[in-house]
């Protein structure tokens, strides 16, 4: 108990010490979330009237962030999965940083649910004892057990072998079982997420079979390239990779996440034409919110199109960002990959983000055709709450470093070596 | 088991001999606006009768004080053997929309407010103009071109106007539909809710616990019709506007953050009397009445007319019938 608690406030004093960069990095992240908590005091005190959320758009920017960041907490799994199940070496050292990045980009969708409910006073109705959770029948009591099951699991993971690292012990064997449930797991925040929409038939735009499996392609396209970037940074940044430092993340483990992106932004795609097929060549009713999204809809000699350019920007990145990473020129060029991961990301945010939830409104089911554009104090709100899941990050990323790389250690187990299994 | 031991746990915490035990319970939190006895309230099917009561209690006080009026809330349950139904005869509707004010008076929504427009007005009931029939000579749109024209005619959703203010309806080339909650008997909106802050009540009414529902608006996704509204803020109401004949799952005044929806005007139609959408209209198109009784006005439609329901292929089954003559 003492070496945990030594552990905890050591793992504090060293998330909370660095160079002015850092502090100038977390200040102005720190700053971002105070603009945000200001704006939604307003929220909280006059209701989410401060959006431009509406019935007829009754979901806006924080479900689409929510929707989008899942993805990401879900794409930890791809460096997990080759690391654990394969034993691919280059990923070992990464791991972490996956792990991690799910913790960061769940605090974003808790944060996001959070935000978007109208009444959070009431959100213990959620829970069981002090509320009535609709479960089985309501995918939203799903999503609360499947996104804090995964937020459980990644703080303890990572959390765990931080511990023993510090303590320079060996992980004992029950949390790989532990890693191993992880995995399915982190699919099963995508597809329940999936289902939250997939399963409304109210809504021909998301009624539809694809929606789970498109979720988890463009989940591990853009959660890699984030990866790829965040990596990057801290090889720069950081003491990773220095000569006599004991953490490396090498190119070739960036590389093959650049090609887990490349194949899943090609299944993207892939099932974005299947999808688009579909609707299109059967022109049915279902076909009005996928004319709004790439052409806008008219009515009565007006046209509705604000979605259209970020689109058209959303494919065209995308297509960009796939040829990129096609070709191994491009692909182990640092520059070109940057641009590709940087496209992809931005891509599949505005396609999953807003180019998901606001033509599922458009027109609503009776047919009237309200656009939807956020407000200046919903766009607060929002950056906010990424700023708070990238502090969360920051803050996590620094404890982690220094351990793994031997910097820091438990004063008895100075001497020691670090043991196998880390 | 879990569901008893919750219940007998907050009966003990809530019942109305408790009262007093609840700490602060009239302490207001600030921001929120709410006070921890109204945050501590349990929902509404697990309520005993006492508990009821007391909550019932504290609204009139409130309504009393922040709006002045006596209400009475009345918490009036089915009737056995009932089973409401809704029949709407589209031939006869003529667009005025009185129904639409109407039923904004009885149920409490909120007005439209000149100085504080952000709050918004809230209306249960949506009237779509259609146009009769549409001939566009060689096609309307450019890429369905045909040689012999595209005729555009009867209920498509999608080319309804929703804002139409001619100088006097009925306009001769076109008709009207309304549309409200159709009070389904498979629910989309109930099976989304993650609290079963809302329910179908035995008497086939949907209704919502505004003081159950979180604001999540997974009902509002869900509902093929459109027919809940959100309060987007505090509702507006002018005082002398109120309606004080409230039920608890009714027109009682909501709060900011709640969903809201048609309830056939359970506060009417549990005391006997008919919703006020039906009584108001000037054309004796609407018609209600309890589908288990042969006599009611809802089955002579289903016996003499042809009707249809809206959407029936997405397997709500709505208990509300469009007919024509």
């Amino acid at each position: 108990m003492g070496k945990l608690i030594d552990f905890l406030v050591t793992s504090i004093k060293v998330s909370l010490t660095g160079s002015r960069k850092y502090y100038a990095w977390l200040a102005s992240l720190l700053l971002m979330v105070i603009f945000g908590a200001i704006s939604y005091y307003y929220q909280l005190k006059y209701g989410l009237i401060i959006t431009d959320i509406r019935d007829q758009v009754s979901w806006g920017s924080y479900i689409a962030n929510f929707t989008f960041l899942v993805g990401v907490a879900a794409a930890a799994v791809m460096i997990v999965l080759p690391a654990y199940l394969y034993n691919y070496k280059e990923f070992k050292h990464i791991t972490i940083f996956g792990e991690l990045m799910a913790v960061g980009a769940l605090v974003m969708v808790l944060t996001f649910v959070l935000v978007d409910l109208g009444r959070i006073d009431r959100m213990f109705h959620l829970l069981p004892i002090t509320g009535t959770p609709n479960w089985p029948q309501s995918m939203l009591t799903w999503d609360v057990i499947v996104l804090n099951g995964y937020l459980f699991l990644n703080l303890l993971i990572p959390g765990y072998l931080l511990y023993k690292a510090y303590l320079r012990e060996k992980p004992r064997r029950w949390i790989y079982i532990f890693i191993l449930i992880s995995i399915p797991w982190a699919i099963s925040i995508h597809t329940v997420t999936a289902f939250l929409y997939g399963g409304l038939a109210a809504r021909p735009f998301w009624n539809t079979a694809i929606m789970a499996p498109r979720f988890l392609a463009s989940a591990f396209t853009a959660g890699p390239a984030l990866m790829i970037i965040i990596l990057q940074i801290v090889r720069r940044y950081t003491c990773v990779g220095q000569p006599g430092c004991k953490l490396v993340v090498t190119d070739r483990a960036l590389f093959t996440l650049a090609h887990i992106a490349l194949i899943s932004m090609l299944v993207n795609l892939f099932f974005l034409g299947s999808e688009i097929y579909t609707v299109a060549y059967a022109a049915t009713s279902h076909l009005a919110p996928l004319k709004y999204l790439f052409f806008g809809l008219e009515h009565n000699g007006v046209t509705y199109a604000k979605l259209q350019p970020y689109m058209w920007t959303a494919i065209t990145m995308e297509i960009i960002a796939a040829l990129l990473l096609l070709f191994p020129k491009t692909r182990k060029n640092f520059t070109t990959l940057n641009i590709a991961c940087v496209f992809a990301f931005v891509g599949i945010w505005i396609e999953k983000g807003m180019g998901l939830v606001i033509p599922g409104f458009i027109p609503t089911p009776i047919g009237e055709i309200w656009e939807y554009y956020p407000t200046l104090m919903e766009i607060m709100i929002t950056l906010a709450v990424w700023a708070l899941g990238f502090l969360v990050y920051t803050l996590l990323l620094k404890v982690a470093i220094a351990i793994e790389s031997e910097e820091v250690v438990h004063p008895s187990a100075k001497d020691k070596e670090m043991p196998e299994g880390h | 088991m879990v569901d008893r031991s919750r219940r007998e746990f907050l009966k003990k915490t809530a019942t109305g001999a408790a009262a007093a035990v609840i700490p602060f319970a009239n302490v207001r939190i600030p921001v929120i606006d709410v006070t921890v006895e109204e945050l501590l309230q349990s929902h509404y099917k697990e309520m005993s009768e006492e508990e009821k009561q007391r909550v019932i209690e504290r609204l009139k006080r409130e309504y009393k004080e922040k709006y002045g009026i006596d209400a009475t809330i009345k918490t009036t349950p089915p009737k056995e053997g009932v089973v409401w139904g809704y029949a709407l005869n589209i031939q006869k509707c003529i667009g005025c929309r009185r129904c639409v004010y109407a039923c904004v008076r009885e149920n409490n929504q909120s007005r439209a407010n000149p100085k504080e427009p952000w709050r918004g007005e809230i209306q249960w009931i949506r009237v779509l103009e259609f146009e009769k029939y549409k001939i566009h000579p060689g096609g309307k749109a450019k890429d369905f071109r045909t040689k012999f024209g595209e005729v555009l005619a009867g209920i498509n959703l999608e080319e309804s106007e929703h804002y139409y203010y001619p100088e006097q309806v009925p306009e001769k080339d076109k008709f009207y539909m309304p549309i409200q909650c159709q009070q389904c008997e498979r629910p989309p909106c109930v099976k989304v809710c993650p609290t079963k802050a809302t329910w179908k009540e035995p008497d086939g009414i949907i209704v919502v616990d505004y003081n159950w529902c979180i604001g999540c608006r997974f009902c509002i996704a869900a509902c093929p019709y459109w027919a809940r509204r959100f309060n987007w803020s505090d509702p507006y109401i002018p005082p002398e506007e109120i309606n004080p004949r409230m039920h608890y799952l009714g027109n009682r005044i909501r709060m900011r953050g709640v969903v809201e929806k048609c309830t056939f005007c359970i506060q009417r139609t549990r005391e006997g009397r008919y919703p006020a959408c039906v009584e108001i209209c000037p054309v004796g198109a609407r018609k209600f009445g309890n589908l288990l009784d042969p006599e009611s006005d809802v089955r002579k439609v289903l016996e003499k007319k042809r009707v249809f329901r809206l959407k029936e292929e997405l397997g709500t089954h709505p208990k509300f019938f469009y007919f024509i003559d």
